[in-house]
């Protein structure tokens, strides 16, 4: 109760409170930046490594842009996507290459990102949830579907529903009902949204 | 006990060329560990049962990707993923059964990661193993699942000696239908062995499903073209459609001449360490006419050695009727 209180504000007043989505964007953007000074001084003096050992400091495509990034060994691409660049639209669930709510793209094909290397896509083009909306900012046509379809519930999913469906369309732009569930079958929901998210894809196929 | 963390840290090493790999894997011996897709390494990595010192991710290997026609059949780079096979003209026109296959493995996503390799290499999915008990696989001297209280659902009905795990991949039994041959290539050389070489259950080697040596790489899967364009047959069941390894599945491939069986290799997953080929069954079919009394008999007699454990009878029913269906309904 007194948490409560202490974050009231007078009205009138600019609130003090921070959201926690923007808490958190903050504290990996600092993050990233104190890493990241670290490896200015560090690199200079750090030996060259064997034959096949891999380096830290990566450049990884993501989204149409190359992004200098400090990736350790054993780091997934999921770690990588949303802690260090902070693109916190890909969501991890199971961890386990089960659930498919870690849908990303590497060179157009699905993948998940959970279970991958991220020194192992260091050549691949990386296309997140947030590189499908235009340049402009508008919906997709699958995200635009799969909201007038009533697709997200909970809509934990969703990111890599919408990444596995313009994978699909890509590749297939007219898809028959089975060639699309069999095309979304790699995305778990939850919430039993299926038949939501196929009359979605269907939708966003019918049109131009 | 299993840690839902990020996973232990460990070296990684990407070699471009097969013998960087194979220098690496000489300097390593026993602590490096042999990773393509990564889906299952990650896996065990995470559960924290299996802690190699160094990993070495083949993927970056140019000439252990792609397929290509040779003169005697076709050669599938042990890197070529899964999606690829399953979408690859040649593949579909001449080796459809493995097409069907591959295209049955897991999802989409895992499809267009996963390769032929590692879906031919892969351990077993007994999950007392797989939670990295000290089982006879994992090295130690007890099952945990041929006890009586003991869930063992999806184990062996053939060919198990204390281990009663068996092969939960849907490539191997495709492979070993076409008459598949694994190269095999180390610092000292490579060599070429048959799928009944390939695979190994737990009377040869209690700890390894393949008979790849530690110092070795599977680079090259081969089709013989003697098995081309034949009449096949795949058929997978699982509890899930998606993700789901097999309970049981059937590859067949049938060569058949006027109307008789004049060849066949069937072969069925998920109910030995092995992929299980029914070798007294085709001898039973050769040279009867392809009709639906030849199927029956083929699927009668395809489980008559079965010994099942205490939760796995279903499989009996189960494979027999996939053998039955596998023999009338193989097509070209």
């Amino acid at each position: 109760m007194s948490d409560a209180d202490s974050n009231k504000t007078e009205p009138g007043q600019p609130s003090l409170r921070t959201t926690r989505r923007s808490f958190i964007k903050g504290v990996i953007v600092s993050g990233v930046a104190v890493s990241a000074v670290g490896y200015v001084v560090y690199e200079r003096t750090a030996r060259r490594p064997a034959a096949g050992a891999v380096e830290r400091l990566i450049t990884l495509n993501v989204n149409g842009r190359d992004r200098r990034v400090d990736v350790a060994p054993h780091e997934t691409l999921a770690y990588t996507i949303r802690n260090k660049l902070g693109l916190t639209g890909t969501k991890v669930s199971c961890d386990r290459a089960e659930c498919g709510a870690c849908t990303v793209m590497l060179d157009g094909v699905t993948s998940y990102s959970c279970s991958t290397l991220t020194q192992s896509v260091r050549n691949r083009k990386i296309v997140t949830i947030e590189g499908i909306a235009g340049p402009t900012g508008g919906l997709h046509k699958v995200q635009q579907a799969m909201i007038d379809e009533l697709g997200p519930q909970c809509g934990f999913c969703t990111s890599g529903q919408v990444v596995s469906a313009v994978a699909l369309l890509n590749r297939n732009p007219k898809p028959t009902q089975d060639e699309a569930r069999r095309g979304m079958s790699g995305n778990l929901c939850k919430c039993g949204a299926y038949d939501h998210y196929l009359k979605a894809v269907m939708r966003a196929s019918q049109e131009a | 006990m299993i840690v839902k963390d990020i996973m232990a840290p460990f070296e990684l090493y990407q070699p471009a060329q097969l013998k960087d790999a194979f220098s690496l894997l000489d300097s390593f011996g026993k602590d490096a560990w042999k990773m393509a897709g990564g889906y299952d390494s990650l896996d065990w990595f995470k559960d924290r049962i299996v802690r190699p010192q160094a990993v070495i991710d083949l993927t970056g290997i140019a000439e252990m990707k792609g397929i290509k026609e040779t003169p005697d059949g076709v050669e599938i780079g042990a890197l070529t993923t899964l999606s690829e096979i399953e979408n690859n003209p040649i593949i579909k026109a001449k080796y459809r059964l493995l097409a069907d296959a591959v295209s049955h493995v897991a999802s989409p996503q895992i499809r267009n990661h996963g390769t032929i390799g590692g879906n031919a290499s892969q351990n077993a999915r007994c999950l007392y193993f797989r939670y990295g008990l000290p089982c006879y696989r994992a090295g130690g001297n007890t099952c945990f699942a041929d006890t009586p209280e003991g869930i063992n659902r999806e184990h062996a009905l053939f060919g198990a000696d204390r281990c009663v795990a068996v092969t939960s991949s849907d490539g191997a039994p495709a492979l070993t239908a076409l008459d598949a041959k694994f190269v095999l290539q180390s610092s000292s050389g490579q060599r070429v062995i048959g799928a009944e070489e390939f695979f190994v259950g737990p009377n040869v080697d209690i700890l390894h499903l393949t008979a790849a040596k530690p110092e070795e790489i599977l680079t090259t899967i081969r089709l013989p073209s003697a098995w081309a364009g034949k009449n096949f047959y795949f058929e997978k069941v699982a509890d899930r459609n998606v993700w789901d390894f097999p309970l049981v599945n059937v590859a067949a491939a049938i060569s058949v001449q006027n109307g008789a069986i004049r060849e066949s290799r069937i072969v069925v997953g998920g109910v030995s360490a092995v992929p299980h080929r029914l070798t007294q069954v085709e001898g039973i079919i050769q040279g009867k006419a392809l009709e639906e009394g030849t199927a029956t008999l083929a699927g009668q007699s395809s489980t008559r050695d079965a010994r099942p454990l205490n939760y796995n009878g279903f499989k009996i029913p189960l494979m027999a009727s996939l053998v039955t269906r596998a023999v009338r309904n193989a097509t070209a």
